[in-house]
Parts: structure tokens; C-alpha cells; sequence
């Protein structure tokens, strides 16, 4: 099958046209390196079923990060290349653009953004472009669909090129054709122009961002406590308890009870405590977690197709260099605060393997995920802001700390921030919604299932009395060190599978306030659940994986320790 | 007409790019995104603490890291 390739500089919309000739939704945002793997689709070109490949960004063929080397080593095995183009950045596109004719491939040209264009002032001969570069150019818009079907039309005759120049006057060729296709038209600024000049200068930006983490958090804590009381809890408390109640008088007690059913508290089903498969395990991934999984990944999405995330990056900048990162190391954090996968996999973006293992250690230590945190808010905040704000507010500490500590004691130097500021962009509501819906069936489809193992794993673990025995041998630890119930280590078991089960466990324990504490910050800081730990594995390598769990461990427990002392 | 690097370089005030002291492979990182000798770059802010410096360069903005723009060296009209 023949490969197309779609390549061209980070942030161009690869990705989007790429989801429009497949059908295969991969997930587009407005910063430089979302896309840090190649995704493959097909698509029938005539009568010829074609393989196209959605690679990471470059700016060049000379790769300075593992998320571009991928992009390079692919651009040699294309059949065809689309080189996707900003229209409203043509020279810096056309640096690349010439790399890859150099190669002799078919090139075809997506000169994509062609609307925006239109908006700044800039107009392109593409006539005239095509007559210098020899090869098709044809102007789209990929959010609208606009020219992507004449962009397949020209897919099928794509040819060899034979387009000419000195590789050591590149930046001259390049200078020359754009003087010769491109004319740009004085206009005023826009206010998103104003916007973009207000978040980025210090004085204003830095109260823009704390006015900005307060609107978000407040908003992600309002729609997701909102879907809990009005929609899922209702659903289940009036519907779907009635329904179990029935079934667990027809199964009267015993083994299959207990499992499916759980534990009644008081005669009643209680979908936090009760520990049954239809009960506990699909209370908390669908009304305790997905709400707030909801609510975090519309509230991410609008932050990422806006723009703004690159702008936060340069604002703490000088902040993370004292943790070893620079400002970019800000959106695997981000991300991991939705799932500590997709936020490990980021780490790509980053250029040195020092970096990556910072961040990614950073991350998994002290980034709760949006599942864990969700039941955090539902557990510990039962006894009011104060818990919330010592759990968080530790976390937070852990990471400016460890941070600080592990740049100093790990050797070499990690690099400058470089990186390009997208402008604003109004997010387009229809590729929003389409992103939020494919993470959040993305985390119905890997968190439903691993809650129910969960589930199912503490019950069986239980009625062997193997947690019981388990919790007598760490009691020295559990007990002794943290201040917890020897009980508590079936929590500890679980949330290597869903660290969202293991806080839901600490209920039936009668916790006071200071062990809850104690408990939901070693949870979240003591190991990655299985799924993160598979991503990091594979990311950082067995040797430096083993480096960053045995600092995972040491520290929970340190920091465990300690606040079970100061509280 | 005097030399500057762009930490340097006010707010607001653009000038034209006439070196860069580094290596190979940070004039080829530069020149990816647009920042070579010869070039007008405008400085849109700079952060405290010896934070990134963010430049305009034709319809695009870039953020380069602090120790980078001490390299990067323009010439500006007074």
C-alpha cells in the first residue's frame, strides 16, 4: 500500500486534515507538539485504498526532539508527501517545504489557514506559487472542509518533483519567491491581537493568569458537582438503586451477592461503600469520576484550542528552570491532570532525556489525575475546604520541592525555553465537542473496565482474607509511619489498577481528617496506576523507570510520615 | 545605530538581527523559526527573573529562552 505522508511545521493543522481524509479523529489543539506520535488511517484514492500518516510538526529535518526525530525518520519512508503549510507564515513554512523537494518525492501543498489569510491582510498568488515550486499548491481550510477535496483530486497524479536551488542559499530561495507570490496590506489590530500583547507582558499577564486558574478551577468544580447533583446521582439513587435492591433480594445472601451487589449499609445499597460490582463499580467511573473528567477535558480543550498554553509555558518559565524544566514542561502537567498517560506521553515535546525524566517523574509523583481527584473532592471534602486545601496544597509543595531537589542532585544541564506563540484563535465548537467526546469515550472505555477489576480483585482479596494478612505484615509502615488502619493497605493494593477505587476504599475505613489526608496524598504520590506506569516504562526506559519509582516510593512515605507527625 | 542583544533591547522598539555568538546548531535551531542575521525582529515582552524573551517576527511571535536572546545581537536606530 502506498504511504502519504502529511508533514510540515508544528501547529499547521496536520492533524485536522488528516481526521478529513480518514475519518479517523486524532486529537488537534492550537499549540506547537499536540501530536508527538504518528497516527496511520486509510483512505481510497480511485480505486487504490492508500495508507496516510499524521506526523509530528518539524520546523526542520534536522530533529532537536524524540516528537520530530519521529517526523524526520518517517518523511524518508513516504510515497507521497502533503506538506501542510501556514499561508500566514509562508516564508518559515518554505524553509521546510524546500527540504522536502529536495528529496525528489512527490509533493503536494496544503496551503492550509487560507481564511485567515484573508483576515490579517496577507494575499498569495498560488498561481504563481505552483509556477515556481512546480508542484500542485492548493489552499484549504481543514476546520471548514474547504479545498480538501480538491487537495484528494491531486493526490492520485502526484509526481516526482524537479524543483532546483543551492542548498546553501535555501534562505535566499526562499526570500526571493516569497517577495515574488506573497503581498501583505496594513490593517489595524484586532482585539485578539490586544489579548495576545495583555497575556503575554508581565504586568498584565501575570493577574490575567491567577483571574484565569480561578475561572477555570471554579468552572471545572461547578459543571462537575452540577452533573453529580442534578443528573448522575439522582439517575442512580432513584433509578438505579430500586433496580439493585430488587436483585439483591432475589439473589438473597452469599457469594453472588456479594460481588455484584456488595455490602448493604443499614439495608440499603450504598454506591460509595457497598463494594459490588453494579453497585460501587459503576457508581464512582460514571457518577463519582466522569463528570468531573467531563467537565476538566472541556474546560482543557477550550484552554488548547484558544492558544493560551504556550503563553502560560513562557509566564512560568523562570519558575521551572529552578525545578531543571523550562516553561514547555508545563503541558505534560496540564495533561496529567486529566490522565497521567496522555500527560507522559507530552513529555516528547521536550528535547533532553534529563528533562523527560524530570517532568515525567514530576508528574507522576505529584499530578493527580482527574479520576483520582474527583473522588478526593467527594471524600476528603466531606470534611469541608481545609482537607481539600492540605491535600492540594501538600501536593503542591511536593512538587516545587522535589522538583528543586531532584534538579540539583541530577546531573546535567537542561535547555532554554524556544518556542512559538501561536496566535488566539476562537475555538471552533464543532472540533471541540469532537475532541471532548473522543477523551471522554476514550476514559469510559479504559476506566470502566479497570474499576470493575478493581472491584472485583478487593472483594475476592478480602473474602480470602489476603488484604487482612497483607495489612498485618506492612503494619509496621502502614500503622507505625503513616498513622493508618492496617486496613488501609487494601487501598494502597488497588491503586496500582484505579488510584479512583483506592480513595473510594478509605470510606468504609471511618477515617479521622488527618489520616484521609495522610492517605490521598500517599495514593496519589506512591506509584503510577498500572496504565501510567506502562506509558512511563516505555517512555523513560526499564533503568530510569526503576530510578524514578524508587524516588516515587521513598518520597511518599517520607512526606506521609512527616504529615502524620505535623498533623 | 547601536548593538544590542535582545534582553537588552526595550519593550516595543524592533531592530535587524546582526549576529548570533553561538554554534552551528543554534544558528540552524534560530534560523528553523525564522531568526537569522538579517532579519527585523520586534521585542513584544520580556518576564521577570530572566524569563523568555517574546519576539515578533514578520506575523509570528516566538519565545526564546533568556540565555538565547543574550545571543542574539540587533542593531537598532536610537
Amino acid at each position: 500500500m502506498r504511504k502519504i505522508l502529511l508533514i510540515g511545521n508544528p501547529n499547521v493543522g496536520k492533524s485536522v486534515i488528516f481526521s478529513r481524509l480518514t475519518g479517523v479523529n486524532v486529537i488537534a489543539s492550537n499549540y506547537p507538539g499536540t501530536t508527538v506520535e504518528y497516527t496511520r488511517g486509510q483512505m481510497k484514492l480511485r480505486d487504490e485504498e492508500v495508507e496516510i500518516i499524521d506526523v509530528p510538526g518539524t520546523y526542520d529535518l534536522d530533529p532537536t526532539s524524540p516528537a520530530e526525530e519521529v517526523a524526520v525518520q518517517m518523511a524518508r519512508e513516504g510515497d507521497v508527501i502533503i506538506d501542510v503549510v501556514d499561508a500566514t507564515n509562508l516564508e518559515r513554512n518554505l524553509n521546510l517545504t524546500l527540504q522536502l523537494l529536495k528529496d525528489g518525492k512527490p509533493v503536494v501543498i496544503a496551503l492550509n489557514l487560507w481564511d485567515e489569510t484573508r483576515h490579517i491582510g496577507i494575499s498569495i498568488d498560488v498561481d504563481r506559487l505552483q509556477n515556481i515550486l512546480g508542484v500542485p499548491v492548493i489552499p484549504t481550510c481543514a476546520i471548514t472542509g474547504e479545498g480538501i477535496k480538491e487537495l484528494v483530486s491531486e493526490l492520485p497524479q502526484a509526481k516526482a518533483n524537479s524543483f532546483h536551488y543551492d542548498q546553501e542559499k535555501r534562505w535566499e530561495k526562499v526570500g526571493e519567491i516569497v517577495s515574488q507570490v506573497q503581498k501583505i496590506t496594513h490593517r489595524h489590530h484586532t482585539f485578539l491581537e490586544r489579548l495576545e500583547d495583555l497575556s503575554i507582558k508581565p504586568a498584565t499577564a501575570l493577574p490575567l493568569a491567577l483571574v484565569s486558574l480561578v475561572v477555570i478551577f471554579s468552572a471545572i468544580r461547578f459543571i462537575g458537582e452540577g452533573l453529580i447533583g442534578v443528573v448522575f446521582e439522582p439517575a442512580f439513587e432513584r433509578l438505579w438503586a430500586p433496580l439493585m435492591m430488587q436483585l439483591s433480594k432475589l439473589l438473597g445472601a452469599g457469594f453472588l451477592h456479594d460481588v455484584l451487589i456488595g455490602r448493604l449499609v443499614e439495608g440499603q445499597i450504598d454506591f460509595v461503600e457497598s463494594l459490588g460490582l453494579l453497585t460501587t463499580g459503576l457508581f464512582v467511573p460514571i457518577a463519582a469520576v466522569l463528570p468531573y473528567v467531563l467537565a476538566f477535558y472541556l474546560v482543557l480543550s477550550l484552554l488548547e484550542d484558544s492558544g493560551y498554553l504556550p503563553r502560560l509555558a513562557v509566564l512560568v518559565d523562570s519558575v521551572m528552570h529552578r525545578l531543571g524544566l523550562h516553561g514547555l514542561a508545563i503541558i505534560p502537567m496540564m495533561l496529567g491532570l486529566g490522565c497521567n498517560v496522555p500527560g507522559a506521553m507530552a513529555t516528547r515535546v521536550l528535547q533532553t532525556r534529563r528533562e523527560r525524566f524530570l517532568a515525567a517523574t514530576l508528574m507522576a509523583i505529584a499530578v493527580p489525575c482527574a479520576a483520582q481527584t474527583a473522588m478526593v473532592v467527594g471524600l476528603v471534602g466531606r470534611h469541608g475546604a481545609t482537607g481539600l486545601g492540605l491535600v492540594f496544597g501538600t501536593l503542591l509543595v511536593v512538587w516545587l520541592t522535589l522538583g528543586f531537589l531532584l534538579n540539583r542532585f541530577t546531573k546535567g544541564e537542561s535547555p532554554e525555553i524556544f518556542v512559538e506563540i501561536p496566535p488566539y484563535r476562537m475555538p471552533y465548537w464543532g472540533a471541540l465537542l469532537k475532541k471532548l467526546s473522543m477523551r471522554v469515550k476514550g476514559f469510559i472505555r479504559g476506566a470502566v473496565p479497570f474499576v470493575l477489576l478493581g472491584v472485583l480483585i478487593t472483594n475476592i482479596l478480602y473474602s480470602l482474607g489476603i488484604i487482612q494478612f497483607i495489612g498485618r505484615l506492612a503494619a509496621p509502615i502502614i500503622t507505625g509511619v503513616l498513622g493508618l488502619p492496617e486496613d488501609a493497605v487494601g487501598a494502597l493494593i488497588i491503586g496500582f489498577l484505579r488510584k479512583d477505587v483506592a480513595v473510594g476504599m478509605l470510606l468504609p475505613l471511618g477515617l479521622d481528617l488527618r489520616q484521609m489526608v495522610v492517605a490521598s496524598v500517599v495514593l496519589t504520590m506512591y506509584f503510577p496506576c498500572v496504565a501510567a506506569f506502562a506509558v512511563l516504562v516505555r517512555e523513560l526506559g526499564v533503568k530510569d523507570m526503576m530510578k524514578s519509582a524508587a524516588i516515587m516510593i521513598s518520597s511518599a512515605l517520607i512526606v506521609g510520615g512527616l504529615l502524620n507527625l505535623i498533623l | 545605530m547601536t548593538t544590542v542583544d535582545l534582553t537588552q533591547l526595550e519593550e516595543g522598539k524592533s531592530g535587524r538581527v546582526v549576529l548570533i555568538s553561538g554554534g552551528h546548531g543554534l544558528i540552524r535551531r534560530l534560523e528553523s523559526l525564522g531568526i537569522r542575521v538579517g532579519k527585523n525582529v520586534t521585542k513584544v515582552s520580556s518576564q521577570l527573573m530572566r524569563g523568555p524573551v517574546t519576539l515578533r517576527i514578520d506575523g509570528f511571535q516566538v519565545a526564546v529562552g533568556f540565555g538565547m536572546a543574550k545571543k542574539i545581537l540587533v542593531e537598532t536606530k536610537r
